[in-house]
């Protein structure tokens, strides 16, 4: 029930801000639109924790400025290798492991360090993730684990 | 207070301009597929984002705005799927990386050690 009401409420917001007119009709029928919307999406279940993970709302709050920050970091750096003469890449493909415990976790690790330029994650199996890295000494970052670490305190301890 | 507001939109602007050259720079001198991926990742964050705010600052507290901070999210969403998807295939079709280390000992998740060769 949380979760349906939060995606009507999400996605009849959504519709607000695009649509711009305020007319009684018009409310109304975003109203019917998201609800129906939700009542399709509850049949295919596809409304639950995983498909729409709204208690990590309150955590976002600090994990996305702490991603955009590192985002930044390393985009920063790989700027500066790409306008080095010498382009002094050191290409690595490395396993890291994930101490995420739910789908939703794994999938914000793994695309974390995709988002983060200079590391791409190529494959996930289990709780492990096979990362290309640009230079070695981001694939040696990430293998110290502080981005999993952050990542798993995001991610909360439910199961 | 405008032209202030301008100036730092402007800069703003140009930045993310200017990253998406050096992402395109990136992508030309890279020598195989996954370190371009690296390069192509610049564009779509730095770029993205520096060229997002500015345009924030001239939109200012309106719909438009709103707009513009969904469009991020969208963009910051979807784009690492889609790179995965593309490294993933890549391997997955048989193109291996160039590499300086590689630290795997030849087992990447997912595969049996056979089939790396």
């Amino acid at each position: 029930m949380l979760y349906f009401t939060s995606a009507v409420v999400i996605i009849y917001v959504f519709w607000l801000v695009l649509s711009g007119h305020y007319t009684p009709l018009l409310l109304a029928i975003g109203a019917v639109s998201s609800l129906l919307v939700v009542a399709l999406g509850t049949r295919m279940a596809v409304i639950d924790r995983e498909g729409h993970p709204i208690d990590l709302l309150g955590r976002a709050v600090w994990f996305w400025p702490w991603l955009l920050l590192e985002i930044i970091r390393s985009g920063l750096s790989v700027s500066k290798i790409i306008l080095s003469p010498s382009l002094p890449i050191s290409p690595t493909l490395i396993n890291v492991q994930a101490t995420q415990k739910s789908a939703v976790g794994l999938v914000t690790y793994a695309n974390s360090i995709t988002l983060t330029p200079g590391t791409v994650s190529v494959e996930v199996e289990g709780s492990e993730i096979t990362v290309h890295a640009i230079t070695h000494a981001g694939a040696q970052d990430l293998a110290g684990g502080g981005m999993d670490r952050t990542v798993t305190r995001f991610e909360g301890a439910k199961e | 207070m405008e032209a202030a507001l301008d100036i730092l939109s402007w800069l703003l602007l140009v930045a993310g301009g200017l990253f998406c050259v050096i992402g395109t720079i990136g992508m030309l001198r890279m020598p195989d597929m996954f370190t371009r991926l690296h390069a192509a990742s610049i564009i779509d964050t730095l770029g993205m984002g520096f060229l997002i705010l500015g345009m924030l600052l001239q939109a200012g507290f309106t719909f438009v705005a709103a707009k513009l901070i969904i469009l991020a999210a969208l963009v910051l969403l979807t784009t690492p799927v889609a790179t995965h998807a593309l490294a993933q295939a890549a391997l997955h079709a048989g193109i291996r990386p160039k590499l300086s280390y590689d630290e795997t000992g030849g087992h990447i998740a997912g595969e049996d050690a056979s089939s790396n060769s």
